[in-house]
């Protein structure tokens, strides 16, 4: 981190200029702007204020025209400053940066008024409010351009490398696309194997593609690929730096077993006396103390599970294990990576409905979840492919399924967004028993049915059609346990407007989905923000589905939010492209927002040098001052507000343009 | 100065002036605030008409001296928004803005300004809607409080 990445930082070469001639324009946005405030008020005002020589309003300064007719007055020599009054800054900042830029004016004479999300969308129905706010706003910001600087965009170098986390069928679609580009790619995977949830899968709807069938070929392209680092049975330690050079620290969790050693071949395991419930398996089958997660598994190593592991010694008797891979004493390890960009793919977590105590989760032996039928209907699972019910061993002759559990719920603690894939899913499972036991009654209770995707309502019409599936509509109130373990269920149908009470063997609850458990760790190391259902949060729900708020950084798959197989595909399709653009270019353009120690004002008291929590600044023993490096800069400004001797200056955000704007509001001017 | 402010003091148990409309100053970070203010904007979450918005890029950016101008300059009240404690885009500038605040409260507080006239609050991006209760609830108490005795001095 230490060597410059930077191709040029040297300061502003714009000639600054006396003159100072400002142009205000006032954007209708269609009627988001001028259908609640009077525009033509707005521009009379906005004349009235020092140095705006021009004020012009346009349906959408956006399109073409829009920008077209503020290039032309930059062109003509009329403004040479330009405030537009339209959305947010972070939507639209760049558009008209880069209409200076091709006009041959500094993009950083620009300023942008947020008179849109932060006036006249919160103020629909008080147009008179929001008219001051708006014209406010546009003080504010003409108040900012008088004090511009003109800057110069910091370039930086992007490392041809990614940082892909979590290697479930986002992370491993992420990993091969970019690598098959010849990106370098880490893919790091907190379990012993990689895989995630698809591997748990038995069939995908709408097609009945066997799921181990299309996904395990693609982890063994993953382990062969020669661009593809496997970190497996890691996790993220610290994150550092910024787009294009990021200095990552991996935690290499203890196997136990040498994996340069270990072969693979199993005869620990054979030995190996203590059995634990299989994680892979959500505990319904057993597993060794030492293991692979299932026959599949890539990489296909062992692992010691410590918390079973008796230490019994038996698996590392040469005779047992000849490469003598068996290592008690392992311990972790930190590993240090260099990547340009991060891809963020930690998938989710099944909801637990333990506590929706109505439907008597774990109280009950015949209530199972989506993910426990999963298993069961798989012929790698703990019966083989024929779902049994738990408390007797015998196949159930009346099954029910129950929608929307800790989805579409408002009550504290679950989730009020839809899961989307439980609706497939159920239906799937219930035509895959159908499939092996015509003669069983399966029945869906739902809200609604949300079949979307392509090819999705057919299979749904054919459930109920061809495999005879019922389909109930009408929110379970409550399951009770008769005395042979059969369930008694209490519901309403809606359509008939009445109750009914229906005895089944046993009840499948259509878990959704929610945020991983270690989701706000991962959020706080990578400083990306979170949605207010959990979920990453993108940086623009429609036009910015894959980045992040923070430049570099990408998110992929269900880590975004709920979604199934082909969207997790194809948004780690997206997320893979936009890695790559940044990757391909090979340099960055940064905001050159870094602070500057101006040498005659710093009195070398050194206050700012703890506060920087990049260690940017540095001191000078020669001139006895502080010295900021503004490529470990972040731009923060934390220094700035520091600095008892006001010698700090941070481009586009200076003391000078924020008092500016405070007095300029408030003030008048 | 400091003269012209201790006797413009207030008292907030006195005088009680809900007709007009406090002017709040919102200092908003770039990567959560300004963009959950933006989110409330996007999802048209309704507020009072009180809030101007000043975009730095960090909480830590924001100087003492910018919350005095502007209550000196008559505003009601300064709303300096924050990303959640470990939340912070650039490690832990939200902190050194938390531990500022009682030293500046303080400071207002010897210049004669009710205390409330400062608030910090950690809103992240996805918070338009804690947002838009924090205006709702800070409009109500700055109409408690009354306008910013300055502005009757002028």
């Amino acid at each position: 981190m230490s060597k410059s990445q930077t191709t040029d930082v040297s300061p502003a070469s714009f000639p600054e200029s006396k003159d100072i001639r400002i142009g205000v324009y006032v954007c209708h946005c269609g009627v988001n702007i001028a259908g609640v405030i009077n525009v033509d008020e707005v521009v009379a005002y906005a004349k009235t204020l020092p140095n705006v020589v021009v004020v012009r309003q346009y349906k959408f300064y956006c399109s073409d025209n829009g920008q077209a007719e503020i290039g032309r007055d930059i062109r003509d020599g009329l403004v040479n400053r330009v405030v537009v009054a339209a959305c947010s800054p972070r939507m639209h900042e760049t558009t008209f940066r880069r209409v200076l830029l091709e006009n041959g004016l500094n993009p950083f004479y620009f300023v942008q008024a947020n008179i849109r999300e932060h006036a006249t969308w919160v103020n629909m129905y008080e147009s008179a409010g929001a008219q001051v706010i708006a014209q406010d706003h546009i003080r504010m910001q003409v108040s900012k351009a008088r004090e511009l600087k003109a800057l110069k965009p910091q370039k930086v170098m992007v490392r041809p490398s990614a940082l892909i986390i979590g290697a479930g069928i986002s992370g491993i679609n992420t990993a091969l696309d970019l690598a098959d580009q010849g990106f370098q790619v880490y893919l790091l995977e907190k379990d012993a194997t990689i895989g995630g949830h698809m591997a748990q899968l038995d069939k995908t709807f709408p097609t009945m593609d066997c799921s181990s069938c299309i996904l395990t070929p693609k982890m063994v392209d993953v382990s062969r690929h020669p661009n593809i680092t496997i970190m497996a049975y890691s996790e993220l330690e610290s994150v550092d730096g910024f787009v294009g050079n990021f200095e990552v620290k991996i935690r290499r969790k203890a196997h136990y077993v040498d994996q340069g050693k270990c072969t693979g071949c199993g005869e620990c395991s054979l030995h190996c006396p203590v059995l634990v419930g299989n994680k892979f398996d959500l505990g319904l089958s057993p597993r060794k103390a030492i293991y692979i997660a299932f026959p599949q598994a890539v990489p296909g190593l062992y692992t010691i599970d410590m918390d079973a592991c008796i230490k019994c010694g038996i698996c590392a008797q040469t005779t047992v294990c000849e490469p003598q891979a068996i290592n008690f004493n392992d311990q972790d390890e930190i590993d240090t990576i260099e990547v340009g960009t991060i891809i963020v793919a930690t998938g989710y977590d099944p909801i637990d409905p333990t506590n929706l105590g109505n439907y008597g989760y774990g109280r009950f032996d015949n209530v199972i979840t989506g993910l426990e039928m999963e298993r069961n209907l798989s012929s790698t699972g703990p019966n083989l492919g024929h779902p049994v019910r738990p408390s007797d061993g015998t196949s159930p002759k009346s099954i029910v399924w129950v929608q929307c559990v800790g989805s579409r719920d408002t009550r504290e603690g679950y989730h009020p967004y839809c899961s989307r894939v439980c609706c497939m899913s159920a239906i799937k499972q219930a035509r895959q028993y159908k499939e092996k036991h015509p003669e069983a009654q399966c029945y869906i209770f739902y809200m609604d049915i949300r079949a979307f995707g392509k090819g999705y309502e057919e299979f749904y019409e054919s459930a109920g059609h061809n495999f005879g599936i019922k389909f109930m509509r009408g929110r379970l109130a409550e399951i009770q346990e008769n005395p042979d373990k059969s369930l008694l269920i209490r519901a309403e149908d809606t359509f008939l407007s009445q109750p009914i009470e229906l005895n089944v063997d046993m009840v499948v609850l259509s878990i959704g989905l929610e945020i991983t458990q270690d989701s706000d760790q991962i959020a706080s190391l990578l400083a990306i923000q979170k949605s207010s259902d959990g979920f990453f949060m993108e940086a623009h729900p429609k036009l910015r589905p894959v980045d992040s708020l923070t430049d570099g950084i990408f998110i992929a798959g269900t880590a975004q939010g709920p979604k199934d197989i082909p969207d997790a595909v194809s948004q780690a399709k997206g997320a893979a492209a936009g890695a790559a653009i940044l990757m391909a270019k090979g340099e960055v353009e940064v905001d050159p927002y870094f602070s500057i120690v101006q040498p005659g004002l710093c009195s070398g008291c050194r206050s700012c040098i703890n506060q920087c929590p990049f260690g940017a600044i540095t001191f000078d023993q020669v001139l006895n001052i502080a010295n900021i490096n503004p490529i470990k800069c972040k731009g923060c400004g934390t220094c700035v507000s520091t600095c008892p001797s006001e010698a700090i200056m941070q481009n586009h955000f200076t003391t000078k343009q924020l008092m500016a704007i405070i007095q300029g509001v408030l003030g008048g001017k | 100065m400091v003269e012209t402010i201790v006797n413009g003091a207030e008292n907030a148990h006195s005088e009680k002036n809900q007709d007009y409309e406090p002017f709040i100053l919102g200092i908003f970070c770039n990567w959560c605030t300004y963009t959950g203010c933006d989110q409330a904007g996007t999802s048209r979450m309704q507020r009072p008409p009180n809030l101007r918005v000043m975009r730095v890029m960090c909480s830590g950016r924001v100087e003492p001296e910018m919350v005095i101008e502007a209550l000196k300059l008559g505003a009601d009240g300064v709303l300096i928004g924050a990303c959640h404690i470990g939340d912070c885009h650039y490690v832990n500038g939200n902190h050194k803005t938390v531990r500022r605040m009682p030293v500046l409260v303080k400071l207002i507080e010897q210049y004669g300004f009710n205390p409330n006239r400062v608030w910090l609050r950690h809103i992240s991006a996805s918070e338009g809607a804690e947002l838009t209760e924090i205006v709702k609830e800070y409009v109500d108490i700055l109409k408690k409080i009354g306008p910013n005795p300055i502005k009757k001095k002028k």
